[in-house]
């Protein structure tokens, strides 16, 4: 353990060669080609931020990265040779961890079977849990995550969006050795949470792991990015240093750059207040008029469902 | 375990003052067997209120072996369902595996052991068939299992007819070796007043070895999620098609051993026999506290609703009451036992 954190000390002063390395690769299933050429590097050290809007292929990238899905083409190397993991347990014993949008966490399972689920600890001749030891870790972890939960017996369906997504972070992070995968890790969080969640990104850049952080928030991924690759329909249609990019441009670029000005351009003609006759309109009323009594109790008894469940 | 998690001192961040400590007896009322032994201990009471002869010592042995031959089953079986699987050809894999053994030894000439040790094969060989299946072809296990369950029932009875032209396999109680392994599979012990069948023991045994499994060593761990989220359990890395496979061969394993009492018991087996005892193994299961969606529940439970079924099937009996009722009676026990599980649960995390 202690002479791999040197080693990442000793190479973060110049650490040119990539940990995980994409060259062109793409992914198709049967005649839909979810990623096409597309090319990456993670290096020690470094926030990689991948931008992208709903299907443009993020989802897919992480399944190549952490072993899910097999990619078709093009090669993937890590540290210079050309792999392919067969199975995330594969890609974790190369030392690429992956928090999942929809977090990896079993539900009716308590807080700490849940963080080392499939690390579990074992002690003595009988290899039993050492329940003692994963619940206290568990507990450390948590807590430098600024997260306290009462009970680590509890399963983790009771608890809320932002604690589930913390345990996950906090997970990978403890048993992620080199490269660690998020995906859309903010989305999900409130404000001081994402804050929370983003400063546990630099201090895991600061310990000298390679980071992806998957996103389709510019201004998250600007806060702490170093390098930013942005995804559309499956290819790569902007790769820049920090250096070569500004906020304004990311954000822009994010939104669809070049379309959205053609966008707005077609659309300056329109004028949005004529839509309903002005007479007819006040502010601060077109959302009551617009639905009819029915339609709002439809509105509310969804709502409350949502609430239940 | 829960001595650990009631210490006030909780690590480097301060408590969240929102959340109090939840008292030691919510804690308790809010596991998975609760409302099987709140059910056992009213059945118990209730039969020893109006049953003379339930009350009688020497009976214990005779409820407890009742008990026993569906706990042997229904321990297994709650691990497959905590795993997120069902089997509904646990009963007649049973009867299959005493005919194995019976049938092959018989007809082959061969000492009883070896027989044995072929039913086992032929056994854990079923269990893994039909977890391979499930994984292969992704149907629920419901389907794939009654499909078992059915090719089982017409293979056991038209193989016992082909090789004996009889629906029983043929007494074997004069073959080699089956004096020894009728001491195995059906002796009793007599403690004091009390006369114990050794599938008492098994079945303890079992219950020991599987909640031990379940929840103190990593495959239990496995077991829990591979039934809570399977999708979740394969990205941390957990071997989802092992784990199921290898709860099916346990299932297959138990068939085994209960196949072979019923073998040693009666010196033959009656190849109609197990049809709808794999209704009764998950009832002692659900009734036990596990959740049909998997993910969740209780060995020790299931072994719980093992002990209700037997104490209820002699206390009838025993209370001089229509043994027509057993069944009816066995669906009011399930429909509460259930019943209560949810109220408890609710309860207690509420707290």
């Amino acid at each position: 353990m202690s002479t791999a954190t040197s080693e990442r000390h000793d190479a973060a002063g110049h650490s040119t060669t990539p940990i995980l390395e994409l060259e062109n690769v793409g992914k198709s299933y049967g005649n839909v080609h979810a990623l096409r050429g597309v090319s990456l590097q993670v290096r020690q050290g470094e926030v990689t931020c991948v931008l992208g809007d709903n299907g443009a292929g993020k989802s897919t990238l992480i399944k190549v990265m952490s072993g899910l899905h097999d990619y078709t083409d093009g090669t993937m190397n890590l540290d210079g040779v050309p792999r392919r993991f067969g199975s995330p347990r594969a890609a974790q014993a190369s030392g690429i961890a992956t928090v999942y949008q929809d977090l990896a966490l079993a539900p009716l399972m308590s807080v700490w079977r849940n963080f080392f689920l499939g690390n579990e600890l074992r002690k003595g001749p009988l290899r039993t849990l050492g329940i003692a030891r994963m619940k206290r870790i568990c507990e450390d972890e948590l807590g430098k995550m600024g997260i306290v939960v009462p009970d680590l017996d509890r399963p983790v369906a009771g608890l809320s969006g932002g604690q589930r997504q913390c345990i996950a972070i906090a997970r990978a992070i403890y048993f992620g050795a080199r490269v660690i995968i998020l995906d859309e890790p903010t989305a999900a969080l409130g404000v001081k949470q994402s804050g929370v969640a983003l400063r546990y990104i630099v201090k895991a850049r600061d310990a000298g792991l390679g980071v992806i952080f998957i996103t389709h928030n510019p201004h998250h991924a600007y806060l702490v990015g170093n390098h930013f690759v942005i995804l559309k329909l499956g290819r790569v249609v902007l790769d820049a240093h920090r250096d070569e990019l500004t906020l304004e441009q990311l954000t822009t670029e994010m939104a669809g750059g070049q379309e959205l000005a053609e966008l707005s351009h077609e659309l300056r003609g329109i004028d949005p207040g004529k839509v309903i006759e002005p007479g007819k309109v006040e502010h601060g009323q077109l959302g009551a008029l617009a639905l009819s009594p029915e339609e709002l109790k439809a509105v509310e008894r969804e709502e409350e469902e949502e609430l239940r469940a | 375990m829960t001595a650990t998690a009631t210490e006030p001192s909780r690590g480097l961040a301060a408590r969240d003052d929102r959340v109090a400590t939840r008292p030691l007896a919510a804690r308790l009322l809010s596991r998975p067997e609760v409302g099987s032994l709140i059910a056992a201990i009213v059945i118990f009471l209730l039969f020893m209120a109006v049953a003379e002869p339930f009350r009688n010592v020497a009976n214990v042995g005779t409820i407890l072996y009742g008990a026993s031959t569906i706990g042997i089953m229904a321990v297994p079986v709650a691990l497959l369902m905590i795993g997120g699987e069902f089997d509904l050809s646990a009963g007649v894999a049973a009867t299959t595996s005493g005919l194995s053994a019976s049938l092959l030894a018989w007809n082959f000439g061969l000492n009883v052991w070896i027989g044995i040790l072929l039913a086992l094969v032929v056994s854990v060989a079923i269990g893994a068939f039909n977890g391979w299946l499930l994984l292969k072809t992704g149907l629920p296990s419901f389907l794939v299992t009654l499909g078992t369950f059915f090719i089982l029932q017409g293979v056991n009875l038209g193989v016992t007819r082909l090789l004996t032209g009889n629906v029983a396999s043929a007494d074997i109680s004069d073959m080699d070796g089956f004096g020894s392994a009728q001491k195995i599979f059906g002796s009793e012990v007599a403690l004091g007043p009390v006369n114990l069948k050794i599938t008492v023991l098994y079945w303890v045994v079992l219950t020991v070895i599987a909640a031990y499994v379940l929840l103190r060593t990593r495959v239990g761990n496995w077991v829990f999620a591979v039934g809570g989220d399977a999708a979740a359990a394969r990205a941390v890395g957990v071997p989802v098609r092992a784990t199921k496979i290898g709860l099916f061969m346990a299932v297959g394993f138990c068939a085994w051993l209960s196949g072979m009492h019923l073998l040693f018991q009666f010196n033959t087996v009656q190849s109609g026999e197990g049809v709808g005892k794999e209704f009764i193994f998950i009832i002692a299961a659900v009734i036990g506290g596990c959740l049909l969606t998997g993910g969740y529940g209780s060995v020790v439970g299931a072994s719980l609703g093992a002990l209700i079924f037997g104490m209820t099937q002699l206390g009838i009996n025993y209370a001089g009451w229509n043994p027509d009722w057993f069944r009816t009676f066995l669906g009011v026990m399930l429909l509460l036992a259930t019943l209560v599980n949810m109220y408890v649960k609710k309860r207690a995390d509420l707290r």
